[in-house]
């Protein structure tokens, strides 16, 4: 996988989803993960609420790796983690929380189902 | 099924984006048109009222998809312009045909009109200063109004009124909502949930009026609003007035087509019209009920994101003739200030209440029951329980009264009990 870097500064985020395919989409700084999904028609990651905390319907799981990239979770994402179609994994967060910075490269798995 | 026809959707929010999107990812092949009455790329709407007007969103930052979005999924995007006529054939197809007279002709139709704010007669009503909040033109004007705002005064306490006034109010501008029914969201929530949202509203300085109606607005003699007359005679000063008093479904063009109508466009389960091949989703269609203890043969217009998607999921497949999408259990959000105000289910006037306490400040839960069925959840500042009470609710597992009563009974562990002991 190439990542361009120096010939732009845009963050990119790499879903893997449900069937194992991978996704590659170049972002916005300042966007999450959520929006990115939603906004570039990436199945699977649904943001009803378009990033309010109020459906959590963009859980994903972030790879190990970047993991420590975003800022920690809050209490309220905390306990909606608890209660997603797809039970929580370690390193599972509200991909709507998950703001993206300049240059950032980012690998996360989308869950079977948000609902 | 043919899926080479051309695909003409008419309303680019959130129901129409979604339609089109799917359409394609169910492999519709034909062309695709999307037609925005609006000049904006689509946008998402419920921001509008809430972090569009704090400066916290842009018209930028609320984009529904990007537009590589619409090229790579070959949807031709057509904006700034509405139908003005339909020709329907009887066989299916037809043409449509915009107001600058531009033909566009279609093997299958979806509507997604959406809804049209409703507007007082009252005298005054055309004052400067006197607004309604539907598009982000709307909301651009409002804020700009806020910014200089000394007084504000909502007509209507439901989702959309109060949102503005917790907006205007954390900006320091005095407002006040009047509302002629006894209590807040009547028509959504539970007296119970009005009151604590109320309470929540008057600690943060609004005034909150209620069982009370505006007569007329009052002008300062050229043209620009200065006050709100309500039948109590007392008058309300204010150089902002928006008025928040519901919506109705634009079904117009459906209706001078011939396609049944009866506040909304009527449509079947598989969100097919009456003419058997024009679909209609989102805010402009009344579908059959699909809440837990809805009466299935009740046609009912909901306007919210999750109606709109799920509808626009459903009627993609209906076009591609795949199997039809599980639907959930339809919700609502409305964030006000200090207030996170969620739904699941659709209660009615009629239902009990029951009340749990929450472990915070703040937090409050109100079961709905018709007799011992859990049909409907209001939950504020309750994201967890929220989530809980939704999943319970589309999956049918039973909640008996006497648990929920019990404000000392965790929801998620009592489930997760239940399933427990189901598997075992």
């Amino acid at each position: 996988m190439v990542t361009e870097k120096g010939t732009t500064a845009m963050p990119k985020v790499f879903y893997t989803l449900p069937d194992g395919t991978e996704q590659a989409v170049a972002a916005t700084a300042g966007d999450s993960v959520m929006q990115t999904a939603v906004r570039n028609g990436v199945t699977g990651i649904l943001g009803q609420c378009g990033g309010v905390m109020s459906c959590a319907t963009c859980h994903v799981v972030v790879d190990e790796r970047n993991a420590a990239d975003f800022a920690p979770m809050g209490e309220d994402e905390d306990e909606m983690l608890d209660c997603t179609a797809v039970e929580r994994q370690e390193t599972s967060r509200l991909s709507c929380q998950l703001v993206l910075a300049a240059e950032q490269s980012v690998r996360v798995t989308v869950p079977e189902a948000q609902l | 099924m043919s899926t080479t026809g051309r695909l003409l959707v008419v309303g680019a929010g959130q129901a129409g984006v979604q339609t089109a999107g799917s359409a394609r990812e169910l492999g519709w092949r034909g062309p695709v048109t999307l037609l925005g009455a609006e000049p904006h790329a689509p946008y998402a709407r419920p921001p509008l009222s809430k972090a569009f007007l704090q400066g916290t969103a842009t018209l930028e930052s609320l984009a529904l998809r990007t537009a590589d979005f619409y090229a790579e999924h070959r949807i031709d995007l057509v904006l700034g312009e509405r139908v003005g006529r339909l020709d329907l054939s009887p066989a299916g197809g037809g043409t449509a045909i915009t107001t600058t007279g531009r033909p566009l002709p279609f093997d299958r139709l979806v509507l997604a009109t959406g809804a049209a704010p409703r507007r007082l007669t009252l005298d005054g009503a055309g004052l400067d200063g006197v607004a309604v909040l539907r598009d982000v033109d709307d909301a651009t004007g409002l804020a700009r109004r806020l910014g200089t705002a000394r007084g504000l005064v909502v007509v209507g306490g439901g989702f959309i009124g109060l949102e503005v006034a917790a907006a205007a109010a954390a900006s320091g501008i005095p407002a006040t909502v009047v509302e002629a029914a006894g209590t807040l969201m009547n028509r959504v929530v539970s007296p119970a949930t009005a009151d604590v949202v109320r309470d929540a509203h008057q600690a943060s300085g609004i005034r909150v009026l209620t069982g009370v109606r505006p007569v007329r607005f009052l002008g300062d003699g050229r043209g620009a609003v200065v006050g709100v007359e309500l039948e109590t005679g007392e008058r309300l000063p204010a150089d902002l007035v928006l008025t928040g008093v519901g919506a109705c479904p634009r079904d117009a063009l459906a209706r001078a087509a011939g396609l049944h109508c009866d506040r909304g466009i009527i449509v079947d389960e598989r969100f097919l019209a009456s003419d058997g091949h024009t679909l209609a989703v989102g805010d402009c269609a009344a579908a059959p009920a699909v809440s837990p203890g809805s009466d299935a043969t009740a046609r009912l217009r909901l306007e919210s994101v999750d109606n709109a998607v799920e509808q626009a999921r459903a009627a993609a497949a209906t076009l591609l003739g795949s199997p039809p999408p599980t639907r959930g259990v339809p919700w609502f959000w409305s964030d006000q200030g200090p207030v996170k105000l969620q739904i699941a289910g659709l209660a009615g006037p009629d239902d009990d209440a029951v009340v749990r306490v929450g472990k915070r400040p703040g937090q409050h839960t109100v079961l709905r029951y018709r007799g011992q069925h859990l049909v409907a959840a209001e939950c504020v500042n309750s994201p967890a329980e929220f989530l809980t009470l939704r999943k319970a609710l589309a999956a049918g597992t039973p909640l008996p009264r006497q648990v929920a009563q019990d404000s000392g009974t965790v929801l998620k562990q009592h489930f997760a009990a239940l399933s427990a002991g189901g598997n075992a």
